[in-house]
């Protein structure tokens, strides 16, 4: 499919969508309460996007960017999905029983972001300890003990 | 992190009767780093399995953000500890695709032969070491033999063993050593007249064979569901070789096959990385009479700025797909780096092909991910 039919496709699915074709790959911008029937249609529908290969967040400072990399492994096309989503109270729908890889990946972004994610099954810590306080890899973060920045 | 009481009162709430939750690592011989399993059983046989990461995380990420692209190159040879020079080209990869920078073919030739020695490296790590896990204690010191020659032109080479740290923004950071062409020749002849030890040892091993096949197996719906990459992929039949998809350097000039099988259990993972040890000979036969003469490096300004945006590259480690997202807003330090490792997205999968088996099943379907728990916590 070409970006300008994809496009065309999203558009069906999320009217208020904006797009960006600067980079490598189509960049789709939606709202973040229409992420999850969006995801589904991408999964199960012509485009069979089964392969989510990386899923992530981004700070930048005024919000949070959540960033979906979707690939199919029939015909290899890559797109990038995007949601924006509030700083103080981040909130998006889980993706996990869509592809069981965003499980773990969400568990990261929760603890590194303190993005949640609404109905995923076991929302816990996984890489930092149990009563880590903040967010490390937003930008405001500061620990005096560990310095990371260098 | 998960501590010994707690457990315990987990597990009398929960009231089941012959239920066990045993904690297996951080300190195991049989994790080969700091990973820590909390696995729960009924008798032998496996409920569920939880891993609990982070006893090595240093945070790569956040460290990245304040490093110029010339450095953070460097800090992912911590990561897959035993694919270092890969990691590093994945991420000198990015920088010279936001950049566009060119990179003088005799330095993409070097790149590419180093690469296939790491796969073939960190392969026969492996070998040994899953071999060992599984109580055949001879196929380690086999495997370390050949092992032992592609370290000792690495350090030649690169100067270091483990973590190259030999690549830079548009080319490699010095030349090859003089003897490098002769060490490696003399290496494929090493290996190939003993590559063939191997399949008389373990391959054609009764009680290997017995102790792996049917273990662990992951179909390819959940192979790709999980985003399992590289040998865990392809032995469920799924092609996701990066070389062979999105051909980077001159992967796209050599001649090799995917090694693809379709059983999906331990054993067929196992045949896999046999199978690409000799697929990495072949690409290092075809390029190491051919490399071109020339400069080593390109040219490339002091300081360099990535432009505003996002980039994506990846490659294919020994382990699978690694990628590198890099988000930039035009300085000299990415604003937001991500690396997509392989072994994270291979350990998801660990619970989903382990539950149902015995526990003594689960030495061989965590030995054959092949899991680096650097590259996991990052």
């Amino acid at each position: 499919m070409t970006n300008e039919e994809i496009k065309e496709y999203i558009s069906s699915l999320a009217p208020a969508a904006t797009y960006d074709e600067s980079g490598e790959w189509l960049n789709i911008l939606v709202e973040p309460t229409t992420i999850k029937p969006l995801m589904t249609t991408l999964r199960t529908g012509k485009m069979q996007m089964n392969y989510l290969f990386c899923l992530t967040c981004v700070d930048f400072k005024t919000h949070l960017t959540m960033v979906y990399h979707l690939s199919a492994t029939t015909h290899r096309q890559s797109i990038v999905i995007k949601a924006n989503v509030n700083r103080d109270t981040p909130v998006i729908e889980t993706v996990c029983d869509i592809w069981r890889t965003a499980e773990f990946l969400e568990r990261e972004v929760f603890e590194m972001f303190g993005v949640n994610f609404s109905n995923h099954p076991d929302l816990r810590k996984l890489i930092l300890e149990d009563n880590f306080k903040g967010f490390p890899l937003r930008k405001d973060f500061e620990d005096p003990i560990n310095m990371i920045k260098l | 992190m998960y501590n010994q009481t707690e457990i315990i009162k987990d597990t009398s709430e929960l009231g089941a009767e012959g239920e066990l939750v045993i904690n297996m690592g951080p300190q195991h011989p049989a994790t080969h780093g700091v990973l820590h399993l909390v696995v729960t059983l009924n008798g032998e046989t496996i409920k569920k399995i939880e891993p609990h990461l982070g006893y090595i995380h240093r945070s790569i990420e956040k460290m990245c953000e304040s490093l110029t692209y010339r450095q953070f190159i460097y800090v992912t040879s911590r990561m897959d500890y035993l694919s270092s020079h890969i990691n590093n080209l994945g991420c000198a990869l990015l920088v010279e695709k936001g950049m566009q920078i060119e990179v003088p073919d005799r330095a993409k030739y070097i790149r590419v032969i180093l690469s296939e020695l790491t796969r073939i490296a960190s392969h026969e790590l492996w070998l040994g070491a899953m071999a060992m896990d599984l109580g055949a204690f001879t196929p380690f010191f086999y495997a370390f033999r050949e092992r032992e020659m592609i370290t000792d032109i690495m350090e030649d080479t690169c100067g270091a063993r483990l973590t190259m740290n030999y690549i830079v923004p548009g080319g490699l950071m010095y030349d090859i050593h003089p003897d490098f062409q002769k060490k490696v020749k003399a290496f494929i002849t090493q290996f190939k007249s003993k590559v063939t030890e191997y399949e008389d040892l373990v391959t054609n091993n009764v009680i290997f064979q017995s102790r792996t096949k049917g273990v662990g197996i992951l179909s390819a719906e959940d192979a790709i569901s999980y985003g399992c990459t590289g040998p865990v992929a392809r032995a469920s039949g799924v092609s996701c070789d990066i070389r062979k998809i999105y051909p980077y350097e001159v992967y796209d000039k050599v001649e090799f096959d995917e090694v693809i099988e379709t059983a999906g259990d331990s054993f067929a993972r196992y045949i896999v990385r046999v199978k690409e040890m000799n697929q990495s000979i072949r690409i290092i036969e075809q390029l190491i009479d051919n490399i071109p003469e020339g400069d080593f490096v390109g040219k490339t300004k002091n300081v360099l700025k990535l432009p505003k945006g996002e980039f994506y590259t990846r490659v294919e480690t020994a382990r699978g797909e690694f990628g590198v997202y890099v988000v930039s807003e035009g300085g000299t330090t990415p604003h937001r780096i991500k690396f997509r490792s392989p072994g994270f997205s291979n350990l998801s999968a660990l619970n989903h092909i382990s539950v149902g088996s015995k526990i003594g099943d689960l030495m061989a379907s965590m030995g054959t991910l092949d899991l680096v728990i650097p590259d996991i916590d990052r």
